[in-house]
């Protein structure tokens, strides 16, 4: 494999694509993490139907996965495939117009007779009709080549023909001279008990890796040398396995257990597989009976003192409303992670969306503030967990945690921390010296109350959802009592920004224009201003991880830009907020509401629009 | 248990706070059998949590000297379930009505008795909503005019004790807010079951359903229309001792001792702890007598032990001991 043919590409994007039951994302994650192993950068994003198995052989039930590996620092899935590998008419329908002329398309030809390529909604037979002229094309019988290697072994025809998606993945490893031991180790351990489909799968991925040799699929294999990052031990993870351990790091450093509580929810529920499987680090991962239930168990641990969370989507989060206004009133530490989709209602389950921000902030009845954060990649859903706890733990405070489908489903390298290395957590627990305490004493400084729990002696009280006097925590109606509750816990909550990191700027510090984002979009974002700054113009990126509140030196860095845009996967959600906020400020907004990622073509067309206008 | 804990008085769990239920309303009774049966459970006040919901029997843990919480209308059994989950060490109380418990929080209610979490639910039953001012409730006898239902309800009730069993409920008891004694000996029952308790107390509303349990409760009745039962006794009731309950073919039947040859030794003695719920479903439902007393209380595992064991399991076979451990597993690679 290794010869002098083989040519160093800087960063290449593979989407594999077929049936939902084709095992499309297992080809992808096998993809990246054999990439990974290799040093690569890298960036992942699975697009699944919402349907478990859609009719077969339609658009509706393709399902993808797209990955971006390099040389060079990559921060996006990629906007394009520079390899697309079409596992029938189906997908090749579903994603022909993602991919550039001159790119190259994997057929696996078998899967291309009239039948197929009707239901697919094709007019006319793709490969005959000359949409496919302008590509590099590769027409394989990939599912009888893949019958044909697993002859003899004694499998029925159902578990051949479901290898085919190894056979497609050895192509992609001799093209791309990926070694193939990492899927060997996989397979051996997923198949232990099921020899004859563990040598069926490796056959066919030999099979696969040799049939692209002999065929000379590429003109030449091709390869990608490691990506130059920092000194460190790496881990691929995706971002809602990211934001599970985050809190289990959270919770041991702070000395409490884990507390979940949760209803099963797309994209969410990955989050609270992972921590069920670890109950013996004191996390209590407690499936409710609905999104409520998810919430109040939630709070009802806090109460009781532990590290509290509850995991949800943007319907999830519609209906824990009540009780999170429950957990403001009360003042106790508690984290909702709300991965967000598309909405409104059921909307899009499995496509990513930023149209949770105005849910997060103002969902609830009466003035009822919270802390609202953001994770900007699947690496970053670990530090966001993490201080997400911290907040919620140090300002005794329910603390908003938003992801999205994009980031919580994609993956990327992480430069695995140790848990000595990460900032303390101290929860603000009620001190045995203070004396005659009251419940709503609080710290003069953050304001944060101080949290006692049942099993500490001489500190029973009461607490719940009626107002409460300012300092006793009884229930008061009095009027003057109330509105200065309500400023005090408005107050709070703006404290936070004493103890949070200033907003940092990528790019240029000042300049012509500052690209404003939050959330998941930090690397299409990224990505986008590198592409548009050049020796005359100056582009910056503020891409915020704390909304609310917001870093204090916000207001310092807007002021040396000349423009400010602001761009998100909603209709204009933060740049309201900014507008409130900050309005001494204009801001042009750019936004998009596909239910998908940020491409970097439109956000650099979008940028040098406002570069270049008159 | 400590020394201390055995010193506590019934006022030692009385909180500051002035009780603001209606002059007359049974709550206060209730209150009162809750105080009494608190320094007889061996727990120290610390350990001690009431969680309750939203309606009038919800500001109970208000007036309770130990750790409360008056959470949102419905959702206690939740957020009781969270408690208990997060210090399986404490006795934790639920309060709730018959609209908290099974209207807006019936969801929560039977998820609670199915998963067996040890928490003693105290169902304040009235018939009504009380704190809305008057509206039927899932309990409201049919055919009954309220604010809400002035052509009378057209709603059929549920039977609390028949709700319970059906979902699986290990224990349920029913007693009267006229029976100091009776509650308070319930309550400390209820407390020494392992596994989710559900009493349900037939509570008089002065305002907006006064008399609704007149028929049981009034001295003149009460005798020859309650029957409590007793683990291990016959079901005899009646001013004169002389009722009792035999089975006739699948109904239960009231029978009087002496007539038409019947003795003691043909009276059904009450068996609390029979797994089979078919005859306590039958006391739960009988309409007259109507049965308070301990009726169900079957041991089983309670969630909470359940979910310590995997604890324990989990820790002896995974290969992580630290976050640390996990955090460096699996296919990892090192750049220099």
């Amino acid at each position: 494999m290794e010869t002098t043919a083989v040519k160093q590409v800087d960063k290449v994007v593979i989407k594999f694509a077929g049936d939902s039951g084709d095992g499309m994302q297992l080809t992808g994650t096998q993809f990246t993490g054999t990439s990974a192993l290799l040093g690569n950068d890298i960036a992942t994003f699975p697009d699944y139907p919402a349907e478990i198995r859609a009719p077969q052989g339609t658009v509706a039930g393709v399902s993808g996965f797209q990955v971006h590996i390099g040389h060079a620092h990559v921060y996006t899935p990629g906007d394009s495939p520079d390899v697309l590998v079409a596992m029938n008419a189906a997908a090749l329908k579903a994603n022909i117009n993602d991919v550039a002329k001159g790119k190259t398309i994997i057929l696996d030809t078998d899967n291309f007779k009239r039948k197929d390529w009707e239901k697919a909604g094709f007019k006319e037979d793709p490969l005959a009709s000359g949409i496919l002229r302008d590509f590099n094309l590769v027409e394989a019988p990939i599912t009888s080549l893949t019958r044909t290697a697993l002859e003899g072994l004694g499998l029925d025809n159902k578990s051949m023909v479901r290898s085919k998606n190894m056979f497609a993945l050895g192509m992609v490893y001799w093209m791309f001279s990926r070694p193939l031991d990492y899927t060997e180790r996989f397979l051996s351990e997923k198949f232990s008990k099921k020899p004859e489909i563990y040598e069926g799968n490796v056959r066919a991925l030999k099979a696969g890796y040799n049939y692209a040799d002999t065929i000379e699929a590429l003109s030449s294999a091709a390869t990608i040398l490691p990506a130059d990052m920092e000194p460190g031990l790496y881990k691929n993870v995706m971002g809602n396995e990211a934001t599970a351990w985050g809190f289990l790091a959270a919770a041991e450093k702070a000395g409490k257990e884990l507390f979940l509580g949760s209803y099963p929810i797309t994209p969410a529920s990955d989050i609270l597989h992972e921590l069920a499987k670890h109950k013996h680090f004191g996390a209590k991962a407690f499936q409710a009976e609905d999104e409520i239930a998810g919430i109040t168990s939630a709070i009802g641990a806090s109460f009781a003192g532990d590290l509290a969370i509850t995991t949800t989507s943007g319907p999830g989060l519609a209906l824990k409303g009540e009780a999170l206004g429950l957990a403001v009133m009360t003042e106790l530490p508690l984290v909702v992670v709300d991965v967000q989709r598309g909405g409104p209602s059921t909307g899009l389950p499995t496509k990513t969306e930023q149209s949770d921000l105005m849910q997060a902030l103002y969902g609830r009845n009466g003035e009822s503030p919270v802390v609202v954060v953001a994770a900007k990649s699947p690496a970053d859903c670990f530090t966001m967990a993490y201080r997400a706890s911290k907040i919620a733990l140090e300002h005794i405070t329910p603390v908003v945690l938003l992801t999205d489908g994009y980031v919580a489903n994609g993956s990327q390298p992480w430069k695995i921390q140790k848990t000595v290395d990460m900032d303390d957590i101290k929860p603000h627990i009620v001190d045995p010296t203070m004396l005659n305490w009251k419940p709503y004493e609080r710290d003069s400084a953050s304001l944060a109350r101080y949290w006692a729990y049942p099993g500490m002696a001489g500190y029973e009280h009461r607490v719940g959802g009626l107002e409460k006097d300012e300092l006793t925590g009884d229930v008061s109606y009095v009027p003057e009592n109330h509105e200065k509750m309500v400023q005090i816990r408005e107050e709070k909550v703006q404290r936070v920004a004493d103890y949070i990191p200033d907003l940092e700027v990528d790019g240029a510090q000042e300049g012509d224009l500052l690209v404003i984002g939050w959330g998941g979009t930090y690397g299409s974002l990224l990505t986008s201003i590198n592409q548009c700054t050049s020796h005359d113009k100056k582009v910056g990126l503020a891409h915020f991880n704390y909304i609310k509140p917001l870093p204090k030196n916000t207001a310092e860095v807007f002021r040396k830009f000349k423009k400010l845009m602001v761009c998100e996967l909603n209709n204009g959600q933060f740049v309201r907020y900014l507008r409130a906020e900050l309005p001494e400020f204009e801001y042009l907004q750019f936004n998009k509401v596909q239910g998908l990622p940020f491409r970097v073509v439109e956000l650099t067309h979008a940028i040098n629009k406002v570069l270049f206008e008159k | 248990m400590s020394v201390e804990t055995l010193e506590y008085t019934p006022k030692d769990f009385s909180s500051d706070q002035e009780v603001k239920w209606c002059p007359g309303c049974g709550d206060y009774a209730i209150l009162k059998a809750v105080q009494k049966a608190m320094p007889e459970i061996g727990k120290k006040k610390e350990d001690i949590v009431f969680v309750s919901g939203i309606g009038c029997s919800s500001r109970f843990p208000y007036y309770m000297n130990t750790f409360g919480f008056h959470s949102i209308h419905g959702r206690a059994p939740a957020l009781a379930t969270g408690v208990k989950l997060a210090n399986p060490n404490l006795s934790v109380w639920q309060i709730t009505g018959d609209g908290d418990a099974l209207a807006i929080g019936g969801n929560h209610f039977i998820h609670l008795i199915r998963r067996n979490v040890d928490i003693n639910v105290l169902l304040f039953n009235n018939r009504i909503y009380g704190l809305t001012k008057g509206q039927f409730s899932p309990t409201t006898n049919l055919g009954q005019k309220t604010k809400s239902s002035p052509q009378g309800t057209i709603d059929n009730p549920f039977n609390p004790g028949e709700l319970v069993i059906g979902a699986n409920g290990k224990f349920f008891a029913r007693a009267t807010d006229t029976n100091l004694k009776q509650m308070t000996d319930i309550f400390i029952e209820a407390e020494k079951h392992k596994g989710a308790s559900i009493v349900e107390i037939m509570q008089n509303c002065v305002i907006f359903n006064h008399h609704i349990y007149s028929n049981y409760t009034d001295k003149e009745v009460k005798e020859d229309n309650i029957l409590q039962v007793e683990h291990g006794k016959p079901m005899i009731f009646g001013k004169e001792s002389n009722k009792g309950l035999v089975l006739n073919g699948f109904k239960l039947q009231v029978v009087t001792l002496g007539e038409n040859g019947i003795t003691e030794k043909d009276i059904l003695v009450h068996d609390a702890h029979e797994e089979d719920s078919t005859l306590h479903n039958m006391l739960a439902k009988l309409p007259m007598p109507i049965v308070t007393g301990v009726i169900r209380s079957v041991k089983d595992d309670t969630f909470e032990q359940r979910m310590k064991m995997q604890v324990e399991e989990v820790a002896k076979k995974s290969p992580y001991k630290s976050v640390d451990d996990l955090l460096v597993s699996g296919e990892t690679w090192e750049i220099k």
